[in-house]
């Protein structure tokens, strides 16, 4: 449709690579695709220090809003990347979603009804304001190189290398690198290239996507209507974004024309049944789509690994998409970093498959159910559904049943090959294979919790005492660690201003948990041992252990 | 036939109704007057109303398992509860 009239499209320039000229080019990691994804990689492996090259086809951001709902636990990882404070600022923050039947509210539901985050549990932004945000931050990063109208049109692999073939206005090129990152999008032209295939499911649907510019005192929350009045027997979800934009989506059905329904002239009737026939408002930018629920056997092929929706695909009710692509590369960046620097072994990046599959299935399983709610695909669903929504309205149990979309939180991990199982008793839901909970606290660098994890291991002890050798000793091993002490005698030690490090972490005087460098739990202990806290990093290395 | 399963009852199939007859009376008076759409709808509501009573997720599978493997044609299953 139209061009956004608010955001100018950045145009990043091509350059002419020097490959082309005849010089050989090996490198660590090359990420293919500059989305949510590829970008959230690149910054990850960049400020660990790795040297990483981006390729991608085209030389802007994403043209429509598409994803625009970013969880709590991708605004966090966005944190530690150096994003996250852009985002939220820029973004709208919700928390509260309501469901309506007809014009009844039948369900409200709070996504974050406690205090103490850092962070919503939604923001709301347009995807080409993250990735602008992103490619402005890979940009400022050394080790990171990005090449635009670089288009990859031939991958191989043999056991020390992948091979990628490029092609640019220019001529083709070819590059090595020891590990490929595929993060080029739900088409996944690389993955086709490799022949490689997804399985699952296509929902019979169609949905339009509008996004529309008005002013509007409409509360900022998710709303939703199963068959209301404005648009009978189908369903319709709003959600707010910045720039006084709003997304419509409106489910149309199986039978509907893809190409007439993207014509202002059917888009526009629909859109005033809803806000009334005098509301002021322009349409910003409109998409048709149908969607699926199908993953890739495996993740990782070879020196070849996939993230996002690449790998995995969802329907867009639960923002489930990019935040699990968002996740999928906080979980890699740091097993690519260990693995190249030579300190753990290319095993380690297979429990990326075994993580992030999980997660992948956990998120289809959701998503698919949530599809199964609102596109009932047979007579008897639907009689169900329409049961479900009719008690919703009298009896609070019902409520529960009611599923528009169940909203994208962080699989945990609890199979994880990574995590060292719990042998001390532990009260609560910080099992190993969890990533961490935030909770304010005072300390020489930042006001959360969550500003002190992360980056590498860390080692948190709560109301106790590491001693000095050991701490050393943690912080100079061939994979360091660092420890954090809360509530102890150090000079840096932070404060738990309102309890809540204790209360979230189950935590007794001398409790410790080792975090990996994606914030996730793999281990704890009522007592510090430092033997016990290597054998643990080990593990979550995947480092054999005599 | 079903092994007990460990924290979770069995569906009971004993007779359990102190009044049989007075039950299905009152089952077929709840559809009096509805139309064939408006019983299946109250048989939905009534379902899932049931079904919140009981809780238990092994009885709710047991009784699917049964209501499913005795509908004519239908092949009998693995048990998947």
């Amino acid at each position: 449709m139209t061009a956004t009239a608010a955001f100018a499209h950045p145009v990043y320039p091509y350059r002419r690579p020097p490959e082309l000229d005849g010089t050989a080019r090996h490198c660590g990691v090359v990420v293919i695709g500059a989305g949510p994804v590829g970008l959230t990689t690149a910054i990850d492996l960049a400020q660990r220090g790795i040297p990483v090259l981006v390729l991608d086809d085209d030389d802007t951001v994403s043209v429509g809003s598409r994803a625009i709902c970013y969880a709590k636990r991708t605004l966090e990882i966005l944190d530690r990347l150096g994003c996250g404070e852009a985002i939220v600022s820029k973004g709208v923050g919700w928390s509260i979603g309501k469901v309506y039947h007809g014009d009844t509210l039948a369900y409200q539901f709070d996504l974050l009804p406690e205090a103490g985050h850092r962070r919503p549990a939604f923001v709301n932004l347009q995807q080409y304001y993250l990735e602008a945000c992103l490619v402005q931050r890979a940009q400022a990063l050394a080790p990171a190189e990005l090449r635009w109208r670089h288009r990859v049109i031939g991958v191989t692999q043999d056991a020390d290398r992948a091979l990628v073939r490029v092609a640019t206005p220019d001529g083709e090129y070819d590059l090595s690198c020891d590990w490929l990152v595929v993060c080029d999008g739900a088409r996944s032209p690389v993955r086709h290239l490799m022949q490689l295939d997804t399985e699952g499911q296509v929902f019979r649907d169609r949905f339009l996507i509008a996004d529309i510019r008005m002013s509007s005192d409409f509360p900022t929350e998710r709303r939703f209507w199963f068959d209301p009045p404005f648009h009978p027997n189908q369903s319709v979800l709003l959600h707010r974004q910045p720039d006084n934009v709003w997304r419509v989506d409106f489910q149309l059905g199986w039978d509907a024309d893809p190409d007439e329904e993207k014509k202002p002239e059917r888009i526009l009737p629909r859109l005033h049944a809803m806000l009334g026939p005098d509301a002021r408002f322009e349409l910003e930018w409109a998409s048709v789509y149908t969607f699926q629920c199908r993953r890739m056997q495996k993740f990782r092929e070879g020196r070849v690994l996939f993230a996002g929706d690449a790998a995995h695909l969802v329907s867009p009710f639960g923002a489930r998409g990019a935040n699990s692509g968002v996740q999928d590369a906080d979980n890699l960046a740091w097993k690519l970093d260990l693995v190249l620097r030579g300190v753990a072994p290319a095993r380690l990046l297979d429990s990326y498959d075994a993580e992030r599959v999980v997660a992948a299935d956990d998120n289809i399983r959701n998503s698919t159910r949530s599809t199964d709610f609102i596109t009932p695909k047979s007579a008897v669903s639907r009689l169900f559904r329409d049961a479900v929504l009719g008690l919703a309205r009298e009896y609070p149990f019902a409520r529960r049943l009611v599923n528009s979309g169940r909203l994208s939180v962080p699989t945990v991990l609890h199979e994880s090959p990574l995590n060292t199982p719990d042998h001390d008793a532990f009260a609560g839901a910080m099992v190993p294979g969890t990533p961490a909970a935030d909770a304010p606290v005072t300390g020489p660098k930042g006001a959360w919790l969550l500003d002190y994890l992360g980056g590498g291991f860390v080692l948190l002890i709560v109301g106790g005492e590491v001693g000095g050798a050991e701490a050393e000793a943690l912080r100079s091993g061939n994979v360091p660690c660092r420890v954090v002490d809360v509530g102890g005698s150090a000079p840096d030690a932070l404060a738990d201003v309102a309890g809540l490090v204790a209360a979230r972490y189950d935590a007794t005087p001398g409790t410790c948990y080792l975090f990996r460098p994606d914030q996730h739990v793999c281990a704890r202990w009522r007592t510090f041992s430092l033997a016990r806290v290597r054998a643990a990093m080990a593990a979550a290395c995947a480092i054999e252990q005599a | 036939m079903t092994e007990p399963r460990k924290g979770s009852s069995v569906l009971n199939t004993d007779a359990n109704m102190a009044v049989p007859d007075d039950f299905y009376e009152a089952l077929l008076g709840m559809h009096r007057d509805l139309t064939d759409a408006q019983s299946a709808l109250a048989n939905a509501r009534l379902i899932l109303l049931l079904a919140n009573h009981i809780g238990d997720a092994a009885v709710l599978g047991d009784a699917m398992a049964a209501a499913r493997s005795g509908v004519p044609g239908v092949p009998m299953e693995a048990d998947h509860a």
